[in-house]
């Protein structure tokens, strides 16, 4: 019998659509409420639930108590398996921690999260890579591709997972910070990846669509095979964040922080994590490149999760030292790549065409607005 | 009209393999011994024995007809396979190739004494070479994608000579599949440039993109959403500015015949497909045929033989004295058989005839765009007039019923029509590329869009019977993913497959007829 976990955030995305970007925090919750903010994720969870009825006699559900997906189960037709305790009008991320580490214990195969960002952080804050996780988007700020395109989409890919195979894939988890978005600016921090599953997509250029789980993987490694190949020694590399960066420090025989930037010199990696200031003292010693790709699913190469590639560290480097990686896939998902250095006229500079590195001895001019 | 295609099965499987039938003893006219006793093969050249299955006559007539009765071909029924040209090949291109002149002479007997075969194909090179506007056809190429790998070897030794380091190659993003592949076998590195919003090359990314690191750029034309690429003379200006080559792909050269040629455009070398343009048969139909025509300057790298003619002599021959070739890519002189098949086809059209395909296959392409375009379950991302085949987007099923392509696609074997190409090319979402080619009457094409137009009502009324879908052909909707991640390809493979689990090891053919 298929285990799927469950767990709806039940003030996601009620800040939304009273202006208030988000709800992390009791006060901005509190506000939306006065603002009159209605509840939107259990309506999201009972449509993504209502498509999965059809198989619900071939899945055992898993959830928490009311509004955290019993209820919303219970709408669909579902005889949800009840776990944990909440109190029912008042509930916060620590029952969504609670809810998922249960969830984990009771040996789930999957689990539906319904909410956004701020909810899928705090899932992965508990359980990391434990289980798979599948984001039914209901929040204010979705930009973390584990998130289905919609509740309908993600049944779907729910059904796949469980019955066919469907490979899993590392998702960014992003975080928007709430308060500089109130006040007008958008700066997202990578905070980890989520395993999710997902459907294999065309590859570009071919007849046939690539069906294999590890087709993501093998073009990642493709591009790494090609990315060693042109390093030059002495030449100081920066590794920016993401899976595509942390398959070069692979094929480099190194280890890579996965939200960091790292420093690769002479094939091997020399310094982990570093911030602006040293990679500043680098940029001072000789030539340096830096190498990055793009972040969430909004194609962002610069100005998203690798803030300490900073306006200054960029201008010095210039705009051929910035090496872009990105698989054909990854392109496909935001063929238009974009960046926010923080610095407008740094911005204007990159605007135009750029070429990234997009398997081996293959490149693709894309376009930068 | 309805369409059930016959469906023969046995307890476990759709009609056995050849190999599954039979029985010891069975035989044809000779027997097996027979056979192992001719007395024109020589000694020592007789196999010990024979490992061929053993059936009756009327056994093996009776198993390929129930073969050929779950098969759909063109003359079946119509095939809009959009970048296949899947037009009706002419029965009497397939007697002329059968004649005993064509099909019992040797490559290498004496010259004179094929004088007539040599003659064809030197015609068949000057009528392609007229037909693209260039000036060298090498008919050896078996294929398409094998042409294409004929062009890069070419681009290569052009550069070597000069001395020029020239590592890239520029794909379009629309580009076929085999475009990059080739250009990646003959060691370049491949460079995709985006289209832009009407669907062409993005002039200003191919700025970007072209280099003193260019070698060549390769293109169709039109292209694979069935567009002319209207900016070919600024794209070819700014490639050999640069000093590359432009190479183009022929496969939609069903949509200029006659209108334009590539040579024209600035195109240095060309590639066509028999088996598409020239009718000659597809597929599972024969061997394909993908000649190469080069401009002046590239002709002394063709592989040789070349046919030429001496005029002193009045005699045709071969000309293997070509110091520069890049060497053999093919035994002998091409696919005979499609030579001549295409070279029949080209005399019987002629040159009025060719431009009146082209004619037809864009009138009815675009007939079918215009009827499709009132339909609103259909889109087209790009505006038209097309040229010989339509890329229609059936995105609006996908949103609201989660209805794909590939099940408008199937959805259409049930009304006795083949398939459109389908999620290519890759830029447009859940795409259906048709080529009606000009074969196809009125009747047929207003056929065609009235199925599409049920389909996308059953889409709104009944979707589950589309994505199940086709129910009324032999074999229905195959496991994709299984057949990608496990294809069984040859015999052996299928007795390795069934014997897995048992005891005895999988039995080696000893003289394995099978490829």
């Amino acid at each position: 019998m298929k285990k799927l976990g469950l767990i709806v955030n039940p003030i996601a995305g009620m800040g939304g659509r009273v202006g208030l970007k988000g709800t992390d925090g009791e006060d901005v919750f509190k506000k939306a409420l006065t603002l009159g903010a209605k509840p939107v994720a259990p309506e999201r969870a009972a449509n993504m639930l209502k498509k999965l009825a059809s198989v619900k006699s071939g899945v055992t559900l898993i959830t928490y108590p009311h509004e955290m997906g019993a209820d919303e189960a219970r709408v669909a037709g579902f005889k949800p398996e009840i776990i944990g305790s909440i109190t029912s009008g008042k509930t916060s991320a620590e029952d969504t921690k609670r809810a998922v580490l249960d969830m984990v214990k009771a040996g789930v195969d999957l689990i539906a999260v319904v909410g956004g960002d701020g909810t899928m952080r705090d899932v992965y804050d508990e359980i990391k890579n434990a289980v798979p996780v599948l984001g039914v988007p209901a929040g204010v700020k979705v930009h973390s591709s584990a998130f289905s395109t919609s509740p309908e989409a993600a049944a779907e890919t729910v059904m796949k997972f469980l019955w066919e195979e469907l490979p899993l894939q590392e998702a960014e988890v992003m975080d928007v910070d709430e308060e500089a978005y109130r006040a007008g600016r958008l700066s997202a921090k990578l905070y980890g990846f989520v395993l999710t599953p997902y459907e294999p997509t065309l590859i570009q250029g071919m007849k046939v669509a690539s069906l294999e789980a590890d087709a993501e993987v093998e073009q990642q490694k493709a591009i790494a095979k090609q990315v060693v190949e042109l390093m030059e020694p002495e030449t100081v590399y920066f590794l920016g964040p993401g899976t595509t960066t942390r398959a070069v420090a692979e094929a480099l025989a190194g280890e890579k922080t996965l939200l960091g930037v790292d420093v690769a010199k002479n094939g091997k990696i020399i310094a982990k994590d570093v911030n602006e200031k040293e990679i500043l003292k680098w940029l001072d010693k000789g030539e340096c490149v830096a190498i990055v790709s793009p972040i969430g699913g909004q194609g962002f190469i610069l100005g998203r999760g690798n803030q300490q590639l900073s306006p200054e560290v960029l201008k010095r480097s210039g705009k051929k030292n910035i090496w872009v990686l990105a698989t054909p896939q990854k392109l496909s998902m935001t063929p238009t790549l974009r960046v926010d250095t923080g610095d407008p006229n740094l911005d204007k500079e990159f605007k135009g065409y750029i070429r990234v590195t997009t398997g081996y001895r293959e490149t693709r001019v894309v376009k930068i607005s | 009209m309805k369409y059930r295609q016959a469906r023969w099965t046995s307890d476990v499987c759709l009609e056995p393999l050849v190999f599954e039938l039979g029985g010891k003893g069975r035989r044809g006219t000779f027997s097996r011994e027979k056979l192992l006793s001719d007395p024109e093969i020589p000694e020592g050249f007789i196999r010990a024995s024979i490992n061929l299955p053993e059936l009756s006559e009327p056994e093996v007539v009776r198993h390929y007809t129930r073969l050929s009765q779950m098969n759909f071909g063109v003359d079946s029924g119509f095939y809009p396979l959009g970048s296949c040209t899947m037009k009706y090949n002419p029965k009497i291109s397939e007697e002329l190739a059968g004649l005993e002149t064509a099909t019992n002479i040797h490559p290498y007997q004496s010259e004179e004494t094929v004088q007539g075969a040599l003659e064809l194909m030197h015609n068949l090179e000057r009528s392609l070479a007229e037909i693209a506007g260039v000036s060298r056809v090498c008919l050896h190429p078996a294929a398409g994608a094998h042409g294409e790998l004929l062009g890069m070897l070419l681009v290569r030794a052009h550069f070597k000579l000069k001395g020029e380091e020239r590592t890239e190659v520029i794909v379009p993003d629309s580009a076929h599949g085999t475009n990059f592949t080739s250009a990646a076998m003959a060691g370049f590195n491949v460079v995709v440039v985006p289209s832009d919003s009407r669907g062409r090359v993005d002039i200003a990314a191919l700025q970007e993109a072209v280099t003193k690191k260019t070698a060549a750029l390769m293109l169709t034309n039109p292209n694979t959403l069935g567009l002319f690429e209207d900016g070919i003379l600024e794209i070819a200006k700014i490639v050999h500015k640069a000093g590359g080559l432009l190479y183009y792909d022929g496969a939609n050269l069903n949509g200029i015949m006659g209108k334009a040629r590539p040579g024209d455009m600035g195109f240095d070398i060309v590639h066509f497909n028999l088996h598409k343009t020239f009718s000659t048969p597809h597929g599972g139909g024969g061997p394909g045929a993908g000649p190469v025509g080069v401009c002046k300057s590239l002709e002394e790298f063709l592989p040789a033989p070349m046919v030429e003619y001496n005029k002193k002599a009045k005699r045709y021959y071969l000309d293997y004295n070509r110091p520069y070739s890049i060497g053999k890519i093919k035994s002998f002189y091409g696919n005979f058989g499609v030579l001549v098949k295409a070279y029949t086809y080209i005399l019987m059209m002629g040159a009025e005839g060719l431009e009146a395909v082209t004619d037809a296959a864009v009138v009815n392409a675009n007939y079918i765009m215009r009827k499709l375009e009132e339909l609103s379950d259909y889109e087209f991302k790009y505006p038209g007039p097309c040229k010989h085949e339509a890329v229609v987007s059936v995105e609006p099923l996908k949103t609201e019923k989660e209805v794909t392509a590939r099940d408008v696609a199937k959805s259409l074997l049930d009304y006795g029509m083949h398939a459109p190409t389908y999620y290519f090319p890759p830029i447009v979402p859940e795409a259906l590329m048709i080529e009606p080619t000009e074969t196809e009457s009125k009747e047929e094409l207003d056929r065609f869009v009235d199925a599409l137009k049920r389909i996308a009502e059953e889409a709104h009324t009944k979707p589950e019977k589309l994505r199940s879908s086709p129910t009324g052909t032999a074999i229905g909707r195959l496991d994709e993913v299984k057949a990608a991640r496990e294809p069984i390809l040859s015999w052996r493979m299928y007795k390795r497959e069934k014997t897995k689990d048992a005891e005895a090891p999988p039995q080696e053919i000893k003289n394995d007829a099978t490829p």
